[in-house]
């Protein structure tokens, strides 16, 4: 087929594979100048609303996908989760409704992410003897009895939620001057992305991706996988916390209107269509996310009653419908197959030994489910 | 026989200690006045037969084909919309006391029967163009039908608006009867609890007794063996879904009679019938009976019961809700009666 293809040598090889990281070096140096430059090139309306928006929601996906992509554990819970961390951090601070304790806002942060990410291992000692389907239910499960909690409670929230929560010094006021808080954001989203690629390399991150393959073989090893899965979920739920208080800041608000099912599917949503197997699928996911979110409910013609400016979920739940027809590898799994693709035309040889969309496929079709 | 201590009898205790601690709260408490704890038991199993039928066809689905069906909630509020948009035009039927009509009986059952057909089939549709052709992939179906009911309960608040309304029951019909000394809501009490126990027993029945029946169970255990028999597994997996569908139509008429039909409710019922399975047991109609008892009492007596002395702890009902599924998922994780797949 390929006429063109030039021998396969050690050499060649090395040459291309160089261009490859040289590409990706590139773009990867775009990526951070844009994001470090990006409050003196775009508007702080854009800034707020796409940008820092898609990043605290990013996070809250990164923690779905690295449950998916490296403990085959699709959950719901997020939400839920990352609304005991928001909750907890708005009912210690100085805010509107609520307990409004007073304490100092970064403290406050600091227990609501310990209290989110103990319930999170609460969650995960539950959950972590259920797979695929049964895990999927049971965390949703989780999420929306969160949901109900703070909506009945009202010393805590009730359903007007709480407002003006107190904000930290270094983020003053996002409303005014978005600024820290999108560095803030942005800061967060590095780390949580960094420490997600680290954690998978240590000998606790190899054995959850073992788990993920084969279950029964790991325990065979000795290895107790119930705990793993249970500690997996910790780490998810911490990393889900993150992106709860980012959220609080993000709205000076919380209220359970914001941690519905709705939320919970618009989190599931994200990191389908960025791609449930690859971590930077949760950031593209949210960027699309937010970018539609804010342009649909200007552009979208009025069709009967069936789309229009208020048709933001139809529009969402349809994109979403189409990506998991299509696509279960998402974006970042098209994107992948597209130079896959590029790649075996080029050279047949060069394809073997990069993860290519049959992969990322198969993961989906045959989840570690037993 | 072995002397040594199963460890598992330890999380047992724990379970079932303060399982003896509630009952003899709940008997203390019942004590005190019987009569307002048979209505409380009442609501309670009466919000038991809905969940029942809700999620009777809920497990059936996940029985037969492992699809677990999210978008069975929105299917059981369509089915509302529909029948009491019925009710309102073909009939003239409203709640509004000076210019409505009353309904009757014909014009209860017509939309009934129209908006549980229309949903059997908007099940069927679903299965045949999104579902089918991912038969094994029960992940990827589960999103499937998310995208489903995030479109469907979008296009419905589109279409139907966002105020609660209700399906007006038969003006013939007596509003309420006498059981036990109490006088208690005969639709309630009658119409969804009769139907409750009718759909259990024609179910149960079907799948014992008829050779569909013998298919249904035998393609639970090994669906590509009953095909390798001959059977068209394709019509089977059709006609489950479509009474699967059926079931969440014929509970979303009846539950907007009893309740209302409000947005939101696809997902409470949706949430509902995911209790009661993972309590019960996924693909389990005897699980679904004893997990739909289980949250229907838990949520009623937690509603009533959870007063302390002055401390009023109705407002935390909903974590006892969680204390279950725990409970029941320490001991089974795969439900009371559910099986590996």
């Amino acid at each position: 087929m390929s006429v063109a293809a030039p021998p396969s040598t050690p050499l060649i090889d090395s040459i291309r594979s160089r261009r490859i990281r040289i590409t990706q070096l590139v773009a990867v140096g775009a990526l951070v100048l844009f994001l470090a430059g990006a409050p003196s090139v775009v508007d702080s309306f854009t800034l707020a609303q796409i940008l820092t928006k898609a990043l605290w929601l990013g996070i809250a996906a990164a923690s779905l996908i690295f449950l998916s992509s490296y403990g085959g554990m699709i959950s719901l819970g997020q939400t839920g989760i990352y609304a005991v961390a928001g909750f907890t951090m708005a009912n210690l601070v100085h805010a509107a409704g609520g307990k409004h304790l007073g304490w100092d806002p970064l403290a406050a942060t600091a227990v609501g992410i310990v209290v989110a990410t103990a319930f999170g291992l609460l969650c995960g000692a539950i959950a972590a003897r259920s797979y695929g389907i049964y895990f999927l239910m049971i965390t949703l499960a989780i999420s929306v009895i969160v949901f109900y909690f703070f909506a009945q409670v009202t010393v805590l929230s009730g359903y007007g939620g709480i407002r003006s929560v107190t904000m930290p010094a270094v983020i003053g006021n996002p409303i005014t001057d978005p600024i820290p808080l999108y560095y803030t954001a942005l800061l967060a989203s590095v780390l949580v992305y960094v420490g997600i690629r680290y954690l998978a390399r240590t000998p606790f991150g190899l054995a959850l991706q073992g788990i993920r393959d084969d279950p029964a073989r790991m325990q065979a090893l000795g290895y107790n996988v119930p705990l793993h899965r249970a500690l997996a979920f910790g780490v998810g739920a911490f990393i889900a916390s993150i992106a709860g208080i980012l959220s609080v800041w993000y709205t000076t608000q919380i209220s359970p209107g914001g941690i519905n099912v709705a939320q919970t599917i618009n989190i599931l949503v994200i990191a389908v269509i960025g791609g449930l197997y690859r971590l930077e699928g949760a950031w593209i996911g949210a960027i699309v996310f937010s970018t539609i979110d804010n342009y649909s409910r200007v552009w979208m013609p009025n069709v009967g009653d069936w789309l229009g400016p208020d048709r933001f979920e139809t529009v969402i739940g349809v994109i979403f419908l189409v990506i998991v027809l299509a696509s279960p590898g998402g974006l970042v799994g098209i994107w992948e197959g597209l130079w896959g693709r590029r790649r075996r035309r080029r050279s047949p040889e060069e394809s073997s030994g990069i993860p290519t969309k049959g992969a990322v496929d198969d993961a989906v079709d045959h989840p570690a489910a037993v | 026989m072995s002397s040594r201590l199963d460890v598992r009898i330890v999380p047992r205790a724990f379970l079932v200690l303060p399982g003896l601690a509630v009952v003899a709260w709940i008997a203390y408490k019942g004590s005190q006045d019987a009569q307002i704890f048979w209505i409380v038991t009442l609501n309670g199993l009466t919000l038991a037969a809905l969940f029942f039928v809700v999620a009777a066809g809920f497990t059936l689905i996940f029985g037969l084909m492992r699809v677990v069906n999210m978008a069975h909630g929105s299917l059981y509020l369509l089915a509302g919309y529909i029948a009491f948009t019925l009710q309102g035009s073909w009939y003239g039927v409203s709640g509004n006391l000076l210019s409505g009509t009353p309904a009757t009986v014909t014009s209860w059952v017509v939309p009934m029967i129209i908006a549980i057909i229309v949903i059997g089939a908007a099940g069927v549709l679903m299965q045949q163009v999104f579902l089918r052709w991912n038969q094994g992939q029960d992940l990827r179906q589960a999103l499937i039908t998310i995208a489903i009911s995030v479109i469907l309960a979008d296009q419905m608040v589109a279409h139907f608006g966002g105020i609660a309304e209700s399906i007006q029951q038969p003006a013939t019909w007596p509003d309420s009867v006498s059981l036990l000394g109490v006088r208690y809501g005969f639709f309630r009490l009658v119409v969804v609890v009769g139907a409750a126990l009718a759909i259990g027993a024609v179910l149960f029945l079907v799948i014992k007794r008829t050779r569909f029946g013998m298919i249904i169970r035998a393609g639970v255990d090994d669906r590509s063996m009953v095909s390798a028999l001959g059977v068209n597994i394709q019509l089977v997996f059709a006609g489950a879904f479509f009474i699967g569908a059926l079931l969440a139509g014929l509970a979303g008429v009846l539950g907007g009679t009893m309740i209302a039909v409000q947005p939101g409710n696809d997902s409470a019922f949706l949430l509902d019938s995911l209790i009661v399975v993972i309590i019960g047991g996924m693909g389990s109609l005897g699980g679904a009976a004893i997990g739909s008892i289980a949250l229907g009492l838990v949520n009623s007596y937690a509603d009533v019961y959870l007063k302390f002395g002055g401390t009023d702890l109705t407002n935390y009902a909903i974590l006892l809700t969680f204390v279950l599924v725990v409970a029941v998922l320490a001991v089974r994780p795969l439900g009371l009666f559910g099986r590996p797949a």
